[in-house]
């Protein structure tokens, strides 16, 4: 009995994950390559003939890839300001993780507050009177205003998980080796980039991996702030999936960013390979 | 995002004497970025607070004033809208199913995790890590169609399903990182006293790990609440209140939008602000 006992308690959890996990990826799979029962390729080639595809995938890329790096350069300031803090650090962590408790939705939201034609930036634009009337940001004629908007609600409400990886990372390096870096000669800059960085890569690695996966899955904040102005992977899956009724495209978008969800990891787990010895 | 986006502006340590107005200077934009961040998080949601708290007519007024007009005009419009009270309430039974499901299942898995040496516990955690690198929204595709020969189909349950497979990894890591911290001597103790395994996890275990578990129940809670994809294709008649708002985002007036905004936003704050001491654990990585 007690060599069974964690077996029966992992039990659950493993068959929950098995049923709910493994096998529906298994069905998507499936379903991404079947057509009316027999084996097609027909929902990929649908899938890739609409005209909203290619926009979809590349919108998709450029936002993870605008996104993901000031992503890294905020939460990298924050875990320093955080772990550099001696009073009040307590409340200036919570008042940065805050988003982490925000649904994407209520953030497309609040930047739509901001951003709609009587929102509070072009309240702010007449006030000055740098605009004669107020703007409309998120209309077709805007790409770039509506890019820059969904970019700015992104990077506020995703920031905060990569954050609170990072500074758990860094309360992880002794402090010792900084002072030692110090005591040497090396300004600040010079010790954050040759002690605290290295030092830091698993949790880099981490939060990376998951935040562009996140990135990849981006949809409400699109639909609040874009509406259709801006397809995106996620949103054409919802779309195939809910108003055209067809779960074969679906099925086969869900497996293209699958893939390069897990193109990511690896790049990932290359690019920042931790060495084994080096894992705790 | 510019200001104080050096991490040099750390706190100066004790520098030499004439660096002295470096480092007051050092300081002050230290201060500033601080500053500047907490605004950065802060001011957002103000304005959407602003938004919630006006009348109808000032929401779809111009220009907009930067303080609230404490009009409940917004909310009780928001409130009274069909559909949204059954939205709100079903909203609150998914996340509370899934709350039970995803503690009720992680914490033996998280228990046996800490106190365990077995064969199969690498495969385990590989499992739950995995889920990390998959976007498990989609899951929601072939579920759907799985809910629709079962009969879970539009229900409360079915959603709820698919949110504990987004919550149960951290339940999992969670419960894992809490009962590492409680010592199995104490556990050994209660044996030698007379307690069964069992007894001794309900008297001795539990007392020490309930604020904890309490902790990751209420993340279970706030993800749910949150989740928009999965909610949206799994539920048609019985939306819960972030696949009711993202259906009618195309349709709905302004202040319904920041009043329903509003709503999505301040339970998930006071949830995050009572579990604040526990955010690290969560990632699985313990914080000293």
């Amino acid at each position: 009995m007690p060599r069974l006992l964690p077996y029966l308690l992992l039990l659950p959890a493993t068959a929950f994950l098995v049923v709910f996990f493994l096998y529906p990826f298994l069905l998507v799979a499936i379903e991404s390559v079947t057509r009316q029962g027999a084996w097609s390729l027909a929902n990929y080639e649908r899938m890739a003939g609409h005209w909203k595809f290619s926009a979809a995938f590349w919108n998709t890329l450029l936002l993870a890839g605008i996104v993901v790096p000031i992503q890294l350069a905020l939460a990298l300031t924050m875990a320093s300001v955080v772990t550099g803090l001696k009073a009040g650090r307590a409340t200036i962590l919570y008042i940065f993780a805050i988003p982490l408790g925000i649904s994407d939705l209520a953030a497309g939201l609040v930047w739509l507050a901001i951003f709609e034609q009587t929102g509070f930036l072009n309240s702010l634009l007449t006030g000055f009177g740098l605009v004669e009337r107020p703007v409309l940001f998120l209309g077709y004629q805007n790409p770039w205003a509506i890019l820059l908007a969904i970019v700015l609600a992104e990077v506020w409400r995703a920031t905060a998980i990569m954050m609170v990886i990072l500074v758990a990372g860094m309360g992880l390096i002794p402090r010792e080796y900084g002072e030692a870096a110090e005591v040497f000669g090396a300004s600040r800059w010079q010790r954050f980039l040759r002690v605290t960085l290295p030092l830091l890569r698993p949790s880099l690695q981490t939060a990376l991996i998951l935040r562009v996966i996140l990135a990849f899955e981006v949809f409400a904040v699109v639909a609040a702030l874009g509406g259709t102005q801006f397809p995106v992977l996620m949103g054409e899956t919802y779309n195939w999936q809910f108003t055209l009724q067809d779960r074969g495209v679906a099925a086969a978008l869900a497996m293209v960013i699958l893939a390069i969800s897990i193109a990511a990891t690896l790049v990932l787990l290359r690019l920042l390979h931790v060495p084994k010895e080096a894992r705790t | 995002m510019t200001a104080g986006s050096s991490p040099a502006a750390a706190p100066a340590p004790a520098a030499p004497a004439p660096a002295a107005d470096v480092r007051r200077a050092g300081r002050w934009l230290f201060r500033a970025g601080v500053v500047f961040l907490c605004a950065w998080v802060l001011v957002p949601i103000y304005l959407l607070m602003v938004n919630a708290l006006s009348a109808p007519a000032d929401v779809t007024g111009f220009p907009k004033r930067l303080v609230p007009g404490f009009d409940p005009g917004s909310l009780a419009f928001f409130l009274r809208f069909q559909g949204v009270a059954e939205a709100l309430w079903n909203s609150v039974q998914v996340a509370a199913v899934t709350m039970v499901l995803s503690i009720g299942i992680g914490a033996p898995a998280g228990y046996a995790l800490s106190r365990f040496d077995f064969p199969g516990k690498g495969m385990f955690r590989l499992l739950v890590i995995m889920t990390r690198a998959f976007p498990l929204p989609l899951l929601a595709l072939p579920l759907a169609v799985l809910f629709i020969r079962t009969g879970l189909d539009d229900s409360i349950v079915g959603l709820a399903l698919v949110h504990t497979t987004l919550a149960l990894p951290f339940a999992v890591l969670i419960t894992f990182s809490l009962f590492s911290g409680i010592p199995v001597e104490l556990e050994e103790a209660a044996w030698t006293l007379g307690c069964t395994r069992l007894q001794a996890v309900l008297r001795v275990v539990m007392p020490l790990a309930l604020p904890g578990i309490a902790a990751s129940a209420v993340f279970a809670f706030v993800i749910s609440w949150n989740e928009v994809f999965a909610a949206a294709v799994l539920t048609i008649q019985n939306r819960t209140l972030t696949a009711f708002l993202l259906q009618s985002l195309d349709v709905s007036p302004l202040p319904l939008k920041f009043a329903g905004g509003a709503a999505l936003v301040i339970p998930a704050l006071v949830f995050i602000f009572a579990v604040r001491r526990y955010l690290f654990a969560m990632w699985g990585i313990a914080n000293r």
